[in-house]
């Protein structure tokens, strides 16, 4: 009877154990399977010439990443630039000076921002954000957009990423000790004071990660971009011109790239870049919030 | 008074207007959706699956996404729980304290978790040429699974960790084994915890698109088997917009309204079932 039991729990520790081992190489799992996919097109082009090679042709073999790649750039720096003031801003007010009441009712609402599918994100973009810049934004620096641009694809990443960068950084600033404020206020400091060079300067590795994390996120999100940047694979020069991410170009072409040699090749090498590239920031951003959490403690 | 106290009430103005902004965006979206989704409703739309020439603007209804989407998601959804909970267990339960192991498992699931979908997508693309299926139902359930596991993951791990180390050693001191105290204690006491994350873990696998895009493919009919391509709500509403045809944009944003309404469903039932399910915790 009892052996039966220790037996159980043995038998029950094997499998979490193994469960466990795998999942937690899941990611180098992925790795592996796109890159040996992706070696068709690597034992025929060269990396360098693949990254920044700027000549799309898949029809005549010639497979240039750059635009999509600059693509991707653009729509994310947008997004970057818009969501950090107001996120940040957000979250300190969030922290330091909200009433529990405010906080309360705000923390579910933001949740379900990060809940909404990225789909539905696309058509709101397609219904508000392109018409708004086709219509006003544009003819306000004279030129012509059809409004499916970078801009388009950068307000709605934004949006996608305001739940993320608030919820790493308000924890950030909630982890900062209070005899640190109080210690501020007591010199006679004022609130937003104690705000800018005590909070925010014990703060700043946590709120980067933060912002890093967020950046990685709008760098890989596809469907909402995919919908609104306009998908045209140039290079763009300004902020109103058509772009064509990465994610956007994978998702776009499943139907074609099985019947063009080295199409899917290419198309799960760029996922592999894409994970590479959310991977670095991630591991970074993770790394340096661990470090904040302990030097806390 | 003085500049400090100006630039106080400057910044104190700005953030509560960024919180504003924030939240107004929210409440925008949602109300884009409505206003354009609810006049394209019918019941037709929730209870036909396409008919000949759907897309073109003739009769029909998306059945076809929402049972597709329902049995994805939720396909992923059990899979990832079968993974899920025992890892999570296994960490908090079996596994020895400050073990090298836990640290990594944690990380790895904090880096998975921001691994965008498409990946996941491309990664189920990879693992159906190495069995040789085509896009089916199964290599759906794969891909979601698998995107959703580090959600899910992550969200039971955050409230089995804060069970008290004392009731462990108060079910050990019992003579329970640790699989007895994991199961019978551990997930007893978190329950509420882990029922929240497997809704949201299910709210994400109903709404993914990109991850789906090569792995469950599209069909116009219900899927009745694993091997069959299923199709899914949010690329139904992606399709359906990229027709040049109005009647079918409409039920587009009708689709969306659906979807909208599916996830707002789950986001308030899981707040619901948090205070509800609280009767076996040990306070």
């Amino acid at each position: 009877m009892d052996s039966k039991r220790l037996l159980k729990d043995r038998l029950a520790g094997r499998v979490m154990f193994v469960l466990t081992v795998l999942s937690g190489l899941l990611v180098f799992v992925m790795a592996i399977g796109l890159y040996q996919r992706s070696r068709p097109i690597l034992a025929i082009k060269s990396l360098r010439e693949l990254l920044f090679s700027t000549s799309w042709h898949p029809l005549k073999g010639e497979f240039g990443f750059l635009p999509f790649i600059m693509g991707s750039l653009w729509v994310t720096g947008v997004a970057v630039v818009i969501a950090i003031p107001l996120c940040l801003l957000t979250s300190v007010y969030l922290s330091e000076y909200a009433s529990r009441y405010v906080r309360e009712w705000t923390k579910p609402l933001i949740d379900l921002l990060a809940g909404i599918p990225s789909v539905i994100y696309g058509v709101w973009g397609v219904l508000v954000v392109v018409p708004l810049i086709k219509d006003h934004i544009a003819p306000l620096f004279g030129t012509f957009s059809s409004g499916y641009s970078i801009l388009a694809g950068g307000i709605v990443l934004a949006i996608m990423v305001f739940p993320i960068i608030i919820h790493v950084s308000s924890e950030v600033f909630r982890s900062v000790p209070y005899e640190l404020r109080e210690a501020s206020l007591s010199l006679g400091a004022t609130k937003w004071q104690t705000v800018k060079y005590v909070v925010l300067r014990k703060a700043m590795p946590g709120v980067i990660a933060a912002v890093v994390l967020g950046l990685s996120r709008a760098f890989g999100e596809t469907m909402a971009v995919l919908m609104v940047a306009g998908n045209v694979a140039k290079v763009p020069s300004s902020v109103l011109d058509p772009a064509y991410p990465l994610p956007a170009l994978i998702a776009n072409n499943y139907g074609e790239m099985l019947s063009v040699p080295l199409y899917d090749s290419a198309l799960l090498l760029a996922s592999l870049i894409l994970l590479a590239v959310v991977l670095f920031f991630n591991v970074i951003a993770r790394v340096v919030l661990i470090r904040v959490e302990r030097s806390i403690q | 008074m003085d500049r400090r106290r100006i630039e106080e009430r400057i910044f104190k103005g700005l953030m509560i207007f960024s919180t504003l902004v924030i939240l107004s965006a929210l409440v925008l979206i949602l109300a884009t959706v409505i206003v354009k989704g609810l006049p394209a409703m019918n019941v037709a739309m929730i209870t036909q699956t396409p008919k000949g020439g759907y897309y073109l603007g003739k009769e029909g209804g998306i059945l076809n996404a929402i049972v597709g989407s329902v049995y994805l998601a939720g396909g992923a959804t059990v899979l990832s729980i079968l993974v899920s909970l025992p890892v999570v267990l296994y960490l908090n339960v079996y596994a020895k304290k400050g073990s090298r192991l836990v640290s990594f498992t944690r990380f790895s699931f904090d880096v998975l978790w921001g691994v965008p979908s498409i990946v996941y997508g491309a990664f189920g693309f990879t693992i159906m040429l190495f069995f040789g299926l085509r896009a089916s139902l199964l290599c759906g359930i794969i891909a979601v699974g698998l995107l959703v596991l580090p959600i899910m993951s992550r969200a039971m791990d955050e409230v089995i960790r804060m069970i008290p180390k004392e009731l462990l050693d108060a079910s050990y001191s019992l003579g329970a084994t640790r699989f007895e105290t994991a199961f019978k204690v551990v997930v007893r006491q978190a329950l509420p915890g882990i029922l929240t994350a497997v809704l949201i873990g299910f709210g994400r696998g109903i709404g993914d698109a990109a991850s789906v895009i090569f792995t469950a493919g599209f069909s116009d009919s219900i899927p009745y088997s694993l091997l069959r391509p299923a199709a899914t709500l949010p690329l139904a509403i992606f399709f359906q917009l990229g027709t040049p045809f109005v009647e079918v944009q409409d039920r587009a944003y009708a689709s969306a309204f659906i979807l909208t309404v599916v996830i707002l469903v789950i986001s308030v039932a899981s707040r619901l079932l948090t205070r509800r399910f609280t009767r076996h915790i040990v306070r």
